[in-house]
């Protein structure tokens, strides 16, 4: 069970939260390629160790944030 | 204490445990072993036990090491494992509770005693946890004395600044500091979820046996086990003992059987050399036999054990105390994701590198002597509270004698032919290992999983040593290159009963229910689930089939007048200058353009251009939006659209409030319809088609939009929560026929209108079915368009929507049935609705297929049988809408008269809250207040939600914007000494350090939380899941 630092409301169990991904992808706008946008729509990166994700405090006060989480140690700190 | 085992009345005492009242009564075989069926007793006093398993009550298997005794306990033999009995009566009521501390220790015993102490006096908030009924540890077995007196004696004395849980195991280690326990209480287990700051590991270790042939018989048992049911308990476990000392506390056992008045006929140690006599004591000295190894056993027909050999030497005996040396309990370490190492001078795997915020004290990381264990207890209890060591802190003095290093020995080879057994529980011998190794295996994890070793319910706490040593041995390999296998929770056995705690029965998941429920109830309805919902499926007279019920309410919605709970829609508030642009990125038709007043119907799709949701959206202001979603989609659409707005366009002035639960609805439907809403709400009597009117419905604050799901002339009325029930009734009363969701899904599919999530799956764009005509092309983007063009999205040949007709027009196909084209097109699709229509005298269906036209056969295929269908356009009744404004009033009703009763979401609680609260604790309903959501600017009163977010109360006036709640939550008020400890029991969050109202979760609802005093809260609970929380809370008003 995460413990996930909300900052609105801080540290509360993971339970509280649903899980968003990837953080920083932005929706493209203008023009853009099936290929560009295909990558929007269902690429993401998974990798070994650092990851920046988002998380939306559902329970609580539907803050929606990034945090860096370890993904091998579970490890998780304010986003830089 | 009066017990029975296998139906033999016995006597116990008080403080025994069931296998020290069975050894007490000279009960030597206590069941038999799963695989070979051999005879097996007592083998450890604790939670390791690998033989003595029983069936107690309801509980199929149990160690009776772990069972405490009572008066009356029942117990059954087991063959090695346990069996479910589902007619077993379960008086058990289980529940969790959620702790929070700065340091947690594991273990009572002298370690965990002291880190306890320490942690406490340096200040900090301390919880310790300890599986026995008693503190004290192994200080409750030895006969050790610390300052001259009893060890029990120094635990006692011990004043702990702690809360103290006995009878209580820690049996997961989790993520952050996330501690799982098991708290066996009177009336059942509370599973406890412990989040601490920094976790004391002070979990002790547990004695390992030896593999040697004949080392199962009933008579062969732990040392330390030996010597705990004769200090503790009182109780000999035979009388004539040879003990296999291959670690000095082989001796200490020995020294204390004697004193209980077992006679040691040898001590045999495969070192060379032993300790001096004055530790061990003059009467065992002569006994000892050095440098030997036991080599087998002997039994009578029994099985049970008779005599111990040591070589050519045979010592008659009925009690082998096996001292094989000591593991590190270094479960809960492992699973904390800790790395293990190998030490060489203990010869057992200690903890090595932490990956927690945790350390470990004491036996556990293989510091075993008494007063050793104290200083580690201190030192770990102190660096865990953040301090240095308190000086006044004394480690008391012990009579312990110096340990010398243990026999590196898990294996003797005897001669006899009886099997050597390395796990006990599941039957595994050395052979078997033997067999694992000769076929290439050198993992203990593959060793593991085909020999089972370590796989039982005891999960291998004596076995696991033997196992690697054993297969070191096997291999010529050092056990520290064998390794151990993964320690995975639980520690010990948890019931699935524990696991679920409150939430079973009506409470396994909550039940949401609409302002008019008991009414539905007390006119028989029978309900469907509808997300949580409960949601009337249709309403039998007496004696009626659901078929005939359907086709009774369509009937009326056709030709008169009928009435749906439409309550469970999803209501989304939307207000703020951007309120129609955003609505335009969200949906794929427009809003911005929409005028005040009118109504329209909208859909919505996914970044990958599928359908997500859809519904009516109303403009009640310039700057003001009422969205309505589908029952089962409305949070996770109010999820999305906050989503967008704070990632995506946070610069939008725009922002959502639900009102699902603040208005209760009633759509009226039929051609009559205008005459239930003349007298209802006359100010709507005017009202066009897609328009919306603010007015009073039966004298009360109401809302009505004339919108239709059936083709028919509908409206839908809206009153407050409170005032729905009242709605209801008197809608009735004016003849509508109450109608539920099944007929409701009959007349709209007639119109053919898809259902999100029935026509739909995630898979399906809106020009699959068929709505281009809904896809805005003047908008230059909203979520969703520009997958509309994907390759994929845009080709030909895609399963669109249809219509079908049987050739049977009395055969309702299959929901789910397979299409397939004949002769041999293959599968093309599948149909998605399927019903019976009164309107046109036949069944009917739509369906999802591809590369069909109006005309083709198929055949639909389902479950053994299959219907030939012609496909047709998927709308079968009134397309040209003509049907939409009913008839005119044939004569002008009168304005219904009478007061419109009102009642609060936990009404019907009152008298159960009044009867469920007592002097510790009391709950009740606080009266009716207005409540208002408001956004942007600080009102500077009422509770914080969030960032820019307030909940406003009281009998105040509400400025313009503020968003009217006052239906959506109630409020239940729980006060006195014992409410924290209720609320304990299902919210997760630390309510020591609340810093203020806070929106948090309490047993399976969202819920805000406002402490209003040290022993009084408030909590805001949603109208629909205050039935659900007011059974929860009256369960847990009852637990105290």
């Amino acid at each position: 069970m995460l413990l996930i630092d909300c900052p609105h409301c801080g540290p509360r169990d993971e339970t509280e939260f649903r899980y968003g991904g990837q953080a920083g992808i932005s929706c493209p706008t203008g023009d853009v390629s099936d290929e560009e946008w295909a990558a929007y729509v269902f690429m993401r990166d998974n990798p070994k160790g650092w990851f920046r994700e988002r998380w939306f405090h559902v329970h609580g006060c539907r803050t929606w944030f990034d945090v860096e989480r370890h993904t091998v140690t579970h490890e998780v700190r304010k986003a830089r | 204490m009066r017990f029975t085992f296998d139906g033999r009345p016995l006597l116990g005492e008080p403080g025994d445990t069931l296998a020290a009242a069975l050894l007490r009564n000279g009960v030597r075989v206590v069941g038999r072993s799963v695989r070979l069926g051999r005879p097996r007793g007592v083998f450890s006093a604790g939670p390791e036990e690998p033989n003595a398993l029983v069936r107690v009550g309801a509980d199929p298997m149990l160690a009776a090491t772990t069972v405490e005794l009572y008066d009356g306990l029942e117990a059954w033999s087991l063959r090695g494992k346990g069996r479910v009995d589902p007619d077993a009566v379960d008086g058990r009521r289980c529940d969790k509770g959620y702790l929070h501390c700065d340091v947690l220790v594991v273990g009572g015993g002298p370690a965990g005693l002291a880190a306890t102490l320490a942690a406490g006096r340096a200040g900090a908030r301390v919880i310790l946890v300890d599986d026995q009924p008693v503190l004290g540890g192994d200080l409750l077995n030895s006969r050790l004395r610390l300052d001259g007196a009893p060890g029990c004696d120094w635990a006692d004395g011990l004043s702990l600044q702690a809360r103290v849980l006995t009878r209580t195991t820690a049996v997961g280690y989790y993520d952050h500091n996330y501690v799982v326990a098991v708290e066996r209480r009177a009336r059942g287990e509370r599973l406890w979820h412990i989040r601490a700051r920094r976790v004391v590991l002070a979990t002790g270790a547990h004695e390992r046996s030896v593999a040697f042939p004949g080392n199962d018989r009933p008579g062969v048992m732990l040392a330390s086990a030996a010597r705990a049911y004769a200090n503790r308990y009182g109780v000999a476990a035979g009388r004539r003992a040879v003990v296999f000392a291959c670690a000095d506390s082989g001796y200490e056992a020995a020294r204390d059987l004697a004193a209980a008045g077992v006679e040691v006929v040898a001590i045999v140690d495969p070192r060379n050399g032993g300790p001096q006599a004055a530790v061990i004591g003059a009467v065992v000295a002569g006994a000892v036999v050095t440098g030997a190894v036991v080599t087998g056993t002997t039994g009578d027909a029994d099985g049970v054990l008779t005599g111990v050999q040591v070589g050519d030497r045979h010592f008659p005996a009925d009690l082998l105390a096996v001292a094989g040396g000591w593991n590190p309990a270094v479960h809960l370490f492992s699973q904390s994701q800790g790395r293990l190492r190998y030490d060489e001078d203990l010869r057992a795997f200690v903890p090595g590198t932490s990956a927690q915020a945790e350390r470990s004290a004491g036996a556990c990381r293989g510091v075993y002597g008494t007063r050793e264990a104290i200083a580690d207890g201190y030192a770990a209890g102190a660096e865990a509270a953040g301090r240095d060591a308190d000086p006044g802190l004394r480690v008391p003095e012990c009579d312990e004698g110096p340990q010398r290093p243990p026999a590196a020995l898990w294996w003797v080879e005897g001669t006899s032919q009886e099997e050597s057994f390395v796990d006990l529980q599941r039957d595994v011998t050395v052979a078997d290992l033997a067999r694992a190794t000769g076929t290439g295996m050198r993992s203990v994890e593959h060793v593991k999983r085909y020999t089972t070793a370590g796989t039982g319910a005891d999960q291998g706490k004596t076995s696991g040593a033997a196992v690697v040593g054993v297969m070191s041995a096997l291999l010529g390999a050092e056990p520290g290159q064998v390794g151990t296998t993964t320690f995975r929770p639980p520690y010990t056995p948890v019931s699935f009963a524990t696991l679920a705690g409150r939430d079973r029965g009506a409470l396994s998941d909550p039940v949401r229910t609409t302002a008019m429920h008991d009414a539905h109830v007390a006119r028989g309805a029978v309900f469907e689930d509808v997300g949580q919902w409960k949601r009337p499926w249709y309403f039998p007279l007496d004696g009626e089939t659901m078929e005939a019920a359907v086709l009774r309410e369509c009937r009326a919605a056709r030709t008169a007048v009928a009435a749906m709970d439409a309550s469970t829609l999803g209501k989304i508030d939307v207000r703020g200058a951007d309120a129609g642009a955003f609505l335009d990125r969200i949906y794929t038709n427009m809003y911005s353009t929409l005028a005040v007043g009118a109504c329209r119907y909208g859909l919505m799709c996914t970044a990958d251009g599928m359908v997500f949701d859809d519904g009516t959206t109303t403009r009640l202001g310039e700057e003001h939006f009422l969205m309505t979603t589908t029952t089962g989609n409305a949070a996770a659409v109010l999820d999305w659209l906050e989503e967008w707005r704070q990632t995506e366009w946070p610069d939008l002035d725009v922002s959502f409030t639900s009102v699902t639960d603040h208005w209760a609805t009633v759509a009226v439907v039929g051609p009559r319809a205008r005459e239930v809403i003349a007298a209802v709400v006359p100010g709507a009597l005017d009202l066009a088609f897609m328009r919306y009117a603010s007015t009073p419905v039966l004298g009360v604050e109401g809302r009505v939009f004339r919108i239709s799901f059936s083709g028919e002339l509908a409206y839908e009325v809206n009153v407050p929560w409170r005032y729905g029930r009242a709605l209801w009734e008197t809608v009735l009363e004016l003849g509508a026929v109450p109608y539920g969701t099944e007929t409701m899904h009959v007349l709209r599919a007639e119109k053919g209108f898809a259902i999100v999530g029935q026509e739909t799956d995630g898979t399906v764009t809106p020009h699959d079915l068929g709505m281009s005509w809904i896809v805005s092309k003047r908008k230059p983007d909203f979520v969703g368009r520009r997958s509309h063009s994907r390759p994929d999205t845009a080709r030909p040949g895609r399963k669109r929507l249809v219509g079908l007709l049987p050739d049977d027009p009395a055969a309702v196909v299959e929901e789910g049935a397979q299409l397939v084209a004949e002769p041999a097109g293959g599968m093309v699709g599948h149909v998605t609705s399927s019903y019976a229509s009164v309107a046109l005298g036949r069944a009917f269906g739509l369906a999802l297929a591809a590369n069909v036209e109006a005309g083709d056969r198929l055949t639909a295929v389902s479950g053994g049988s299959s219907h030939g269908v012609t496909v047709v356009a998927p709308v079968f009744y009134d397309p040209e809408n003509a049907r939409r404004d009913g008839e005119p009033l044939a004569f002008r009703p009168e304005p219904h008269r009478g007061e419109c009763r009102s009642e609060s979401p936990a009404a019907a609680f009152a008298g159960r809250f009044a009867a469920a609260s007592g002097p510790r604790a009391r709950l009740r309903e606080v009266p009716f207040e207005p409540m208002w959501e408001v956004r942007g600017t600080d009102p500077g009163t009422g509770l914080r939600l969030g960032p820019s977010w307030w909940l406003v109360s009281g009998n105040i006036t509400p400025q313009p914007d503020w968003v009217d709640v006052s239906g959506q939550r109630t409020i239940l008020e729980l006060s006195g000494p014992d409410a924290t400890e209720v609320l304990i029991t299902g919210c997760p969050v630390d309510l020591d350090t609340l810093p203020g109202p806070t929106q948090t979760l309490l047993g399976r609802t969202s819920v805000i939380l406002e402490r209003r005093e040290r022993d009084t809260y408030r909590i805001y609970v949603r109208s629909s899941f205050t039935r659900y929380l007011a059974e929860w809370l009256v369960d847990a008003l009852d637990a105290l």
